[in-house]
């Protein structure tokens, strides 16, 4: 029955080269872990990935709950935590994603480094590596507002008063940040602005670049 | 985005008959045109008339877009900033040249959301019988400080042991003096404003 959709829908738009394209494709032996084990060092990329998506999703549903209201956040997250069923799972896999997506980030840059895979024709690859890494330090910064708690204000307080260390922009900078004069109403729906739609936005365009870079340019050969 | 492309396309037609493109009239009449023409008119191609023109059109439309929203995000910062008022703090006769600690309620105005937060004030006399007040914010990382608590007539912040002298100056682990508040004394009653850099150090 499935196969007589995808046939009925393949026959009129020829979808069939699509996915083929994305996921038919070699991958060297020296990137195999079931040829060499300790190739699964080239798996961080791919673990970034997957975990970024779990951060997507659980990031759309905590949304289902969260206002970015400074009187009503934290209820909201200690609601959502405490009161909705699996709330402290989707909480938790959030929460825990956010630092596990940077430790893995991490990892693959080690791996890209000390394989030397950044160096030509891949430098851009690595340019647009640092891009992301810098987004995702932005969304971990952001995101880390949101409960409206004191860790999360005095973290932000900290946050900003270096950003407003920069020469002659520092100040300008962290008032944009904060909306205003002080880390309060308006800072915090920022931050809600910047956690979900604009940071998002600019990591899957770049991720997207990523990708087909990747692929365009194959993976780089064994040491 | 076609039927725009087809618009401009149609109007531009006259405009290109007056100003043809210069390789196509020089490969027809080459001979013709070096034999008698001496004035150059500069002359624009077709497509750069349309490529300008779609362009400008398009800078245009996106301007029209992005400048809004823009304008829209950096408001904060281009919003005149109120100047700070003054509030009624404390009685003149109750300061005397040991720091005291002194709460008081300021409204802030947060975007829609107004509050009476509680504000602090370390208030004092100098040698010259000048009233002044510091902010007990650390200068160091932005804990609280409080005056002789180590008994030895400094302020001390419990956070990293930053220490500062009677006036504000950074005696220990703080980059900067404590901040000072603005003060009026307005018929024998000590108000506080916003808050500046210090000035005593």
């Amino acid at each position: 029955m499935f196969k007589a959709i995808y046939n009925w829908i393949d026959e009129r738009l020829d979808i069939t080269p699509m996915w083929r394209d994305v996921a038919d494709h070699e991958v060297p032996e020296h990137v195999n872990p079931a040829h060499h084990f300790s190739a699964f060092v080239y798996c961080f990329g791919g673990l970034t990935f997957f975990i970024t998506v779990i951060q997507i999703l659980s990031g759309m549903f905590l949304t289902m709950y969260y206002v970015p209201d400074i009187i009503n956040a934290y209820a909201s997250v200690d609601y959502l935590q405490h009161k909705v069923a699996f709330g402290a799972i989707v909480r938790g896999m959030h929460h825990w994603g956010a630092s596990l997506v940077i430790v893995m980030m991490f990892l693959h840059t080690l791996r890209v480094f000390f394989t030397g895979a950044y160096k030509a024709p891949r430098e851009m690859n690595w340019v647009v590596g640092m891009l992301i890494f810098f987004v995702m330090l932005g969304l971990g910064f952001t995101g880390y507002l949101l409960p409206w708690d004191n860790k999360a204000y005095f973290a932000t307080m900290v946050g900003i008063r270096i950003a407003e260390s920069v020469p002659y922009v520092g100040p300008y900078i962290a008032e944009l940040l904060k909306g205003g004069d002080i880390v309060g109403a308006q800072t915090l729906t920022r931050f809600f602005a910047i956690h979900v739609f604009f940071l998002p936005g600019a990591l899957l365009t770049l991720l997207a670049v990523h990708f087909i870079m990747i692929r365009r340019q194959g993976i780089s050969g064994p040491l | 985005m076609v039927w725009f492309v087809m618009v401009v396309h149609g109007m531009t037609r006259p405009a290109y008959r007056l100003a043809k493109g210069v390789e196509q009239e020089m490969s027809n009449h080459e001979q013709h045109e070096q034999s008698h023409s001496s004035v150059k008119r500069k002359t624009m191609s077709r497509r750069q008339f349309l490529s300008y023109t779609l362009g400008g059109a398009g800078a245009f439309m996106a301007g029209g877009v992005v400048l809004p929203m823009i304008r829209f995000a950096v408001d904060p910062i281009l919003q005149k900033k109120t100047g700070g008022t003054f509030v009624k703090v404390a009685e003149e006769s109750a300061i005397t040249s040991e720091p005291k600690e002194f709460k008081y309620q300021i409204h802030q105005v947060d975007g829609w959301y107004e509050s009476d937060p509680v504000r602090t004030a370390w208030i004092a006399r100098d040698q010259n019988g000048v009233i002044f007040a510091l902010s007990p914010i650390c200068k160091h990382l932005g804990c609280t400080v409080n005056w002789n608590s180590q008994n030895d007539n400094q302020y001390f912040c419990p956070c990293h042991e930053a220490k500062y002298s009677i006036d504000g100056k950074n005696l220990k682990v703080a980059p900067a003096p404590l901040d000072e508040y603005e003060v009026e004394v307005r018929d024998g009653w000590v108000y506080l404003g916003p808050v500046k850099a210090n000035t005593r150090v």
